[in-house]
């Protein structure tokens, strides 16, 4: 069993936060989900398709299992980024959202000034915060200080399954952090995930490793296991790294003299 | 009657409230959310608003996202 995760004073046994877009179907989503082992499951909002509804997402996720997160994707500057939480609010969720400003459409980056912005407007309306932000440190620091749950620098950009390319920068934002440090984005792998844990951060958030497989079930339980082992060797504390070998076995000195 | 309903233009030959343009549009109330003018409305209060002429709506719902 591994140590709890506590976001804003509520405390989750699972360090993996799931996504649920760009699935194959449901039937895929539901068992990536149950085999990850996650609690927590992002959400979008969209208009719906009024001469094409779809039966709703919701109702294949069980809320009694999963706290959704709704996220804010879509939103390219703090205001739109606000209406869409206060809407995912009404919707009947609780008030947490991922908040996620993204105006450039090639990289997805987020904006850190509006980002800023629009965690100072939530978190005084009374939302617990969760936002994608760059991996720049001293922006985790305005963002703790304005009230946000935590902080979740990406670690490349959302969908490109390159893995923690901000490694240095994610090293000082998890030192210096007082909030849990959640790495969102880029994982493509669990040894991805494995690395953002033994680095310390509290946890990862994975969609799209998730659903661009043939087997998403399979890659769900692949992922539970690298959180798990990548928290472990942090707990554990991993050995420092030197420029040349230290002997693993003994050096006897019977098979020659010198 | 004409309403902007997501950004699509339709005709009504009568009033209508909220309750009764999402069971027109066949949307099931507990799984949308509506804005009425940019403003959000409760889900309780759906009977008791009554739709105008030009009145702009916009219905969301949850999809998959990251």
């Amino acid at each position: 069993m591994m140590d709890k995760l506590i976001i804003a004073g509520r405390s989750f046994n699972s360090r993996l936060l799931a996504g649920t877009g760009k699935f194959a179907s449901n039937k895929a989503m539901v068992a990536a989900l149950e085999n990850s082992g996650c609690e927590i499951v992002t959400v979008a909002l969209r208009r719906v398709d009024i001469d094409n509804p779809e039966d709703s997402l919701l109702s294949h996720i069980d809320r009694e299992r999963y706290l959704l997160l709704p996220n804010t994707s879509g939103a390219r500057d703090a205001e739109e980024a606000v209406r869409l939480a206060r809407l995912a609010r009404a919707a009947g969720c609780e008030p947490w959202v991922k908040l996620e400003v993204t105006p450039d459409p090639y990289y997805l980056l987020p904006d850190p000034i509006e980002t800023l912005k629009a965690a100072e407007i939530l978190v005084k309306e009374g939302f617990t915060v969760l936002p994608y932000m760059p991996a720049d440190p001293v922006l985790a620091k305005h963002l703790q200080e304005a009230g946000t749950a935590t902080v979740m620098p990406l670690g490349s950009p959302i969908g490109s399954n390159r893995g923690v390319r901000t490694r240095d920068h994610i090293s000082i934002i998890i030192e210096q952090a007082t909030v849990p440090v959640i790495v969102d984005a880029g994982l493509g792998a669990p040894s991805h995930a494995a690395e953002a844990m033994e680095m310390g951060a509290d946890a990862v958030l994975v969609n799209t490793a998730l659903a661009d497989t043939a087997d998403p079930a399979a890659m769900g339980r692949a992922f539970k296991k690298g959180v798990e082992a990548g928290r472990e060797a942090y707990l554990a504390g991993l050995g420092p790294q030197r420029d040349k070998a230290q002997a693993s076995s003994p050096l006897t000195g019977f098979l020659r003299d010198n | 009657m004409n309403l902007c309903v997501n950004g699509q233009s339709r005709d009504y030959p009568t009033s209508l409230n909220v309750e009764q343009l999402l069971a027109t549009l066949e949307l099931n109330r507990d799984q949308v959310v509506v804005e009425l003018n940019r403003e959000i409305l409760v889900a309780d209060k759906y009977v008791d608003i009554q739709l105008k002429d030009g009145d702009t709506l916009e219905i969301i719902q949850f999809v998959g996202g990251g």
